[in-house]
């Protein structure tokens, strides 16, 4: 049967109304309606990535809860195709329903304050406990956005320092509730605090929650990153549905604001947001099946820029409401938010846009390295055990 | 849902296409051709037009053409700015095909079999052409229609007058050449005093539209192909140039400008598609497409010209290397059915956005 036939007998069999919203998502991943891409029994039906879009939007219609993708995208974009690509039958059992479902919200412990860009030069350490039967962790992370919201981590740590950086890493899912796991609020150029440091002292990772083999985590990480660049970029949006339809709606709403050089200025952005629109359509019809290449790296790059553009060509449209904001009060959102509340909010949460997820410049390198095999940078790292490298 | 895509059947077009360019229209001969008497090159538009039939795509076979749709017209087009090919293609497989399938005229026939070259007689830089230069008395047509492209080798032009569309022998007309900015695509004037027209359709600026839209969609296409061209040849020439003890493209603030240019034409590719099937499915945000094609892809072309003649030092200044022809093709481009601003301004008004 198809996914439209199999989503309309569903939703005849399980009335949204009537059921609890946890009963009736966990029922919609048993019957391979969560992620139809999936492999049965995980939530698909093993059928081409495209065919979801049809299934979100009859669940919409037929007025069915969420999984509130805004509070769970590092567990819907990051940790679970890593999770379905170099995790266990068992693993893969045990995590991605709470992760669809929303029960279980996950974080990134990726980036450390020494090891941002030069993320393969990360200092935690994991080392074997003394029964072998688990890991010892001792480090800390930072940036990790949602981490005090979170149940499970994805984890990269250093097993071996005795061999170059990308060699001696392995990845790992933490319960972020083991002791030892400590996160505090950082704040944010925005007033608020999605972001934290995690320290982690002495935490126990029992063996059996390590993802892929040991000194195999930086290849476990590519996947990690290059679907987050396409979950941060390559989003399926109607026209006018990310940021600058917030902006076309003012336009729109408010004929006294507009000046000639703010027509143009906003028709070229409605042109770039709406090429980059295709893009990420395209982009999506080309992965229907199989991993996005680095080539999800150009949705990233565009995506940053037009909200950075868009969201200030909004303030120089608003004038001197531009001057005034609604509020700075410190506060741990529960969803990352990039269009939310006012013009201020979304032009100073835009320049996180350009940072998280890899920069614009290591995009940038990637893109000219990996698309166009341009020579790589040169660097003084390579071969050189991570332990004797400069730090 | 829309497909941005390329088909089996679109790649080896696209192949056939490659293959007969690289043999006949090598850049060298191009150069040679371009200060010759005969700029265009009427023996490659042959073996395009007959051999491979594509003189004809959308049109039916019934109609002397080959059954396909304006996608797989946007694929030959991909590949003729590739290789700046000096053909009558936009004048007669864009322009007169748009203009006459809408129409039951007989000349579509030979136009689609590519054995009678025809163009429309407007100026090539027009977006939008609501009144006209040639008057019509009965059917002797008088008047200047200047910098028609592909005139200068049509022997069929299609003369918009207020009393519509006309078919006249190119022949009876006086045709000057003009000396283009962009060589590989040759215009010229021409002036009819007292021409016998045949009337092909009595709704000239509606037929001028459609055909003026087709062709605004279908020049990103090419503008794409330029754009491909111009990357992929400097992304060879700065790993192979050495300056400093090490590759040209081993410094940053190259790779990061080639990266962005990269994702330009990635861009342009799936507009160009966007524009192509708005354009073979009839779809009814076709006006949106095709200005959106305009509006995005010729800053693109033009930018990845620019670049490639930055990007290869003083080689990229010299008649002798191509880059100069990719630069002047983008250029005119940027300036042919409309600028980018005219089609932001047509957007303004299709998607709400008033001044
Ligand atoms: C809002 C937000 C949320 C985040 N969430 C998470 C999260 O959940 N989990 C997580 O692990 N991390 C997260 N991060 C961290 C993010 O991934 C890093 O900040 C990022 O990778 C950059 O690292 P850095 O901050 O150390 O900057 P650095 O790497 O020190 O970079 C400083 C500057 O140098 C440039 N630079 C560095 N190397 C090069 C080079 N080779 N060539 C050219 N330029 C270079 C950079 O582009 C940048 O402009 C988040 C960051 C932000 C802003």
């Amino acid at each position: 049967m198809t996914s439209a036939g199999l989503t309309r007998d569903f939703l005849a069999a399980h009335d949204p109304h009537a059921l609890a919203p946890l009963d009736f998502l966990r029922a919609r991943f048993d019957a391979g309606l969560a992620w139809v891409q999936y492999p049965e029994g995980l939530g698909g039906l093993g059928l081409p990535r495209e065919e979801q879009s049809a299934v979100d939007e009859a669940f919409t219609a037929a007025g069915a809860p969420d999984n509130n993708p805004r509070r769970i995208g590092i567990g819907l974009g990051m940790a679970a195709p890593t999770i379905l690509r170099h995790g266990t039958d068992e693993q893969r059992h045990r995590w991605l329903r709470p992760l669809w479902t929303g029960e279980e919200v996950w974080c990134q412990l990726f980036s450390e304050p020494g090891a941002g860009s030069d993320l393969a030069g990360l200092a935690t350490r994991a080392i074997r406990d003394d029964d072998g039967t688990g890991w010892v962790v001792d480090g800390q992370k930072v940036w990790t956005s949602m981490a005090h919201e979170a149940r499970w981590a994805i984890l990269i740590a250093r097993t071996d320092p005795s061999v170059p950086k990308h060699q001696g890493i392995t990845y790992f899912v933490l319960d972020m509730t083991a002791p030892g796991v400590e996160v505090r609020p950082l704040r944010q150029a925005t007033g608020e605090a999605e972001f934290n440091e995690v320290f982690l002292t002495g935490v126990r990772i029992p063996d059996t929650d390590r993802l892929g083999a040991v000194g195999e985590g930086w290849a476990v990480a590519q996947t990690t990153l290059m679907n987050e660049r396409v979950a941060i970029g390559g989003g399926a949006s109607p026209r006018e549905g990310g940021v600058i339809g917030v902006v076309t709606d003012v336009w729109r709403k408010r004929p006294e604001l507009r000046t000639p050089a703010l027509h143009d200025a906003l028709l070229r952005l409605w042109v770039e947001a709406e090429a980059a629109r295709l893009t990420g359509t395209r982009l999506r019809q080309q992965m229907a099946v199989g991993q996005p290449g680095p080539e999800g790296s150009a949705a990233k790059l565009l995506f940053a820029r037009l909200n950075q553009e868009i969201s200030a060509l909004e303030l120089d449209l608003l004038g001197e409401e531009g001057l005034r904001h609604d509020e700075w009060t410190m506060r741990r959102p529960t969803v990352v938010d990039f269009a939310g509340r006012t013009a201020g909010y979304r032009y100073l949460r835009a320049k996180g846009n350009s940072i998280e997820g890899g920069t614009s410049e290591i995009l940038r390198n990637i893109v000219a390295e990996r698309v166009l095999g341009l020579p790589p940078e040169h660097r003084l790292d390579k071969d050189l055990a991570w332990k004797d490298l400069p730090k | 849902m829309t497909d941005l895509l390329y088909s089996d059947v679109e790649e080896e077009l696209r192949a056939s296409v490659r293959s007969l360019l690289a043999d006949r229209a090598g850049f060298e001969a191009v150069l040679a051709r371009i200060e010759s008497p005969e700029p265009v090159d009427l023996k490659l538009w042959r073996a395009l037009a007959v051999d491979l039939g594509v003189a004809g795509l959308p049109v039916p076979e019934a109609g002397g053409g080959a059954g396909a749709s304006w996608r797989e017209t946007s694929v030959v087009l991909e590949e003729l700015g590739r290789a700046v090919a000096p053909v009558p293609f936009l004048g007669n497989s864009v322009l007169a095909v748009a203009a006459l399938l809408g129409t039951s005229d007989p000349l579509l026939d030979a136009v689609a079999a590519g054995t009678r070259v025809a163009t429309l007689a407007v100026p090539l830089s027009a977006g939008t052409l609501k009144t006209w230069t040639v008057t019509a008395e009965g059917d002797r047509l008088d008047g200047t229609v200047t910098s028609v492209v592909d005139a200068g080798v049509a022997e069929v032009l299609l003369v918009p007058t207020a009393a519509g569309l006309y078919a006249v022998e190119a022949t009876d007309t006086e045709r000057t050449p003009v000396v283009s900015f962009d060589l590989t695509r040759p215009l010229t004037d021409v002036t009819l005093r007292g021409v016998t027209g045949r009337l092909i359709s009595a709704d000239a600026a509606g037929t001028v539209e459609r055909a003026l839209r087709a062709g605004a969609a279908l020049l990103a296409s090419e503008q794409l192909g330029v754009a491909e061209w111009c990357l992929t040849t400097t992304v060879e020439y700065v790993k192979t140039r050495r300056q400093f003890a090490r590759q040209v493209g081993s410094y940053q603030a190259i790779k990061h400008r080639l990266a962005d240019l990269w994702v330009s034409v990635t861009e342009a590719r799936a507009v160009a598609r966007y524009a192509a099937d708005c354009l073979a499915t009839g779809d009814p945000d076709l006006p949106v497409a095709a200005a959106l094609a305009q509006a995005f892809c010729s800053p693109v072309a033009v930018k990845a010209a620019e670049e490639c003649v930055q990007l290869h030092g003083g080689i990229g200044f010299t008649w002798e290397h191509p880059a100069h022809l990719y630069l002047k093709r983008a250029r005119s481009n940027a300036a042919t059915f409309g600028s980018a601003a005219s089609h932001r301004a047509t957007l303004a008004g299709l998607v709400d956005l008033p001044a």
